[in-house]
């Protein structure tokens, strides 16, 4: 293994070997990590009789589209899609406000008690899901709300709650490398507080607004156990338990099976692969090696 | 909520201290929009975090069955817990898928994380090809992968027949469930690899060029400067992932739904069945109460135990 930690670009030029070595290594790497995906597509566009072929044959012939077709109208895969999309709206939009909203107050504004509040906010992250589960459940039961998408979304206005933490801490982070001078002479011109977080701060802070954005919206596009959790009537359900009900009654048949889960993935990884660079810089940001 | 008129002034561990030129009314407006600001935060806290909380603990030390009425039974539900054979084997079972997958994922991502971190070409693509699973929703890679396990018919199967290797029945076996479902999450360890390749990004350039000035070749360089760099990283790639494989819930749901004979039992799981299909909220909220404490004591025994290999910049950088 070549391990050629920081190499400096002039000198890795000059050590062809070791650079050939370090593109097997990757082609060789990413085999494992594509072969299942590698798999669905095939598997998504088989016949039924072609899948079960031993040994099995890598090229569909012919290409079996209508099991794309056949998959999505089985069940209302496009009402599933309405229902994700709106709980994105809903959450991502609530997310994303009253994080930076409270990530503004707890990097830029001074109260007291604040990093009291702070760091107790910030241990949430540690605490298992469970813990909190049942009785969230219970409450939302005692309130009619089971069925809705309100446990599903209005969690998120409260700062994303208990997950959404998280968020809080990135914004936070990034809130505190805008020069302070910025609010001082906004200050000194009347502005309020709520005038420098949206004239000023916000505008500066577009690169960890949309790291935010992608997080929340992945993270709801791949939520089950909440919508399994609260949504028992099926037009109500998101595209996750649209899938999970359908492999469950579809278990036979693996073409419908496959082209299903691949129509779940391919937005993801379409948003994934637009808006890539963001994702890495988001990481970057949160500034965790400290 | 009620604001004191006075504060300290800025006490030497706050954030930042401004300049000088502070207004009077400053302080106050401040005071006030602060508050309000993180109010949304704060109720959300107190409303999804702390009262659910203590409810749960309420909920535990009762007998209590939905739609029936709770009745308070103490510690009973945790005495119950020692003899219940389900929630050992759970635990277990848990153990064991952590074990498996967090030293695996911290390896392979760290490993791929070194070599994403060299000047390579369409270092874009390479990211995102390694990156890809974790994107994938839980239920769908479920489903993929109970395919991929297949064992007439499988992925896996028919590339071990390929090659004439002895074939597995996967995850409907009993031996072979958890391990099969330990090479599943693996597949994800993209999130441990993005962090790892944060963390290597912020290691300083200036101390492998002291490696090599002293004539250090790219073991050392590796050894000394990289390696413990990057302990702050690997820790906390440890600490998440431990927390994280010990709530794993999906898997056992739409894949194994526990079995074959409990064999991936996993905690959540049990604790879902007790709650959601044999509605004992009493009991399984106790499971939850147990899980907290577990997980608390395995964080805390890491954090005691970093202090012997984790390196802290501020302990001597330069």
């Amino acid at each position: 293994m070549s391990s050629v930690a920081g190499v400096s670009g002039a000198r890795a030029r000059r050590l062809r070997p070791g650079r050939l070595a370090l593109y097997v290594v990757l082609v060789l790497g990413a085999a494992p990590t594509m072969l299942p995906f590698v798999w669905l597509i095939r598997s998504a566009l088989m016949g039924d009789d072609q899948i079960f072929i031993a040994p099995p044959e890598w090229i569909p012939s012919p290409f079996e589209w209508a099991n794309f077709t056949g998959a999505l109208t089985a069940q209302p895969f496009l009402r599933y899609f309405l229902n994700t999309m709106l709980i994105e709206l809903f959450a991502v939009t609530g997310t994303v406000l009253t994080c930076s909203v409270a990530a503004f107050s707890f990097a830029r504004l001074r109260w007291r008690g604040r990093n009291v509040v702070f760091a107790l906010l910030l241990s949430s992250v540690m605490l298992p899901y469970a813990v909190t589960l049942i009785p969230t459940f219970v409450m939302w039961r005692s309130l009619g709300a089971l069925d809705t998408f309100l446990p599903l979304t209005v969690p998120a206005w409260f700062a994303g709650a208990g997950g959404g933490v998280f968020n809080v801490f990135l914004l936070r982070q990034f809130f505190l490398t805008i020069p302070f001078e910025l609010d001082e002479a906004a200050y000194i011109d009347g502005a309020s507080p709520w005038k420098v977080f949206a004239m000023i701060i916000m505008p500066l802070s577009k690169p960890a607004l949309v790291v935010v954005t992608i997080f929340t919206f992945i993270g709801v596009w791949n939520d089950f156990l909440g919508p399994l959790l609260y949504l028992s009537d099926e037009s109500k359900y998101t595209l996750a338990l649209g899938l999970a009900s359908f492999q469950s009654v579809y278990t036979a048949q693996w073409g419908y099976l496959m082209a299903a889960s691949a129509a779940v993935i391919a937005p993801i990884i379409a948003l994934f692969f637009v808006l890539q660079r963001y994702f890495i810089e988001g990481v970057t940001l949160t500034g965790i090696k400290s | 909520m009620t604001v004191a008129p006075t504060e300290p002034a800025t006490r030497p561990g706050q954030v930042r201290s401004r300049g000088p030129a502070r207004l009077s009314g400053q302080g106050r407006l401040e005071r006030r929009w602060g508050v309000l600001m993180a109010l949304p935060a704060i109720l959300g806290f107190v409303i999804f975090t702390i009262g659910p909380m203590i409810a749960s603990f309420v909920f535990s030390l009762t007998d209590w069955t939905i739609g029936g009425s709770p009745s308070f039974v103490g510690l009973g539900n945790y005495r119950t817990l020692g003899g219940d054979e389900l929630f050992w084997k759970s635990l277990s079972v848990t153990t064991y898928y952590t074990l498996g997958t967090v030293p695996l994922v911290l390896v392979i991502g760290f490993v791929v994380a070194l070599l994403l971190n060299q000047k390579v070409r369409g270092l874009a693509l390479w990211r995102t090809i390694y990156y890809l699973p974790t994107l994938v929703p839980a239920v769908a890679s479920a489903v993929l992968w109970i395919w991929i396990f297949n064992p007439d018919f499988g992925l896996l199967n028919s590339l071990l027949r390929e090659g004439g290797l002895p074939t597995s029945q996967w995850i409907y076996s009993e031996r072979g469930a958890v391990p099969s479902l330990v090479i599943m999450s693996t597949w994800g360890f993209g999130n441990a690899m993005v962090i790892f390749l944060a963390g290597l990004q912020g290691v300083p350039r200036h101390l492998y060029e002291a490696v090599s000035i002293d004539g250090g070749g790219v073991w050392q360089r590796f050894r000394h400067v990289t390696l413990p760099m990057m302990t702050p990283t690997i820790f906390y790639n440890l600490v998440t992932g431990v927390i994280g494989t010990f709530q794993v819930f999906n898997q056992a749901y739409v894949m194994t739904q526990g079995g074959p004979n409990n064999a991936t039992l996993f905690y959540i799981y049990y604790l879902w069945r007790t709650a959601f299909t044999e509605s004992e909220m009493g009991y399984a909220s106790a499971l939850a109460w147990i899980l907290f404490m577990v997980i608390m004591v395995i964080t805390f025994f890491l954090f005691r135990n970093a202090r012997r290999w984790v390196y802290y910049e501020m302990a001597g950088a330069r």
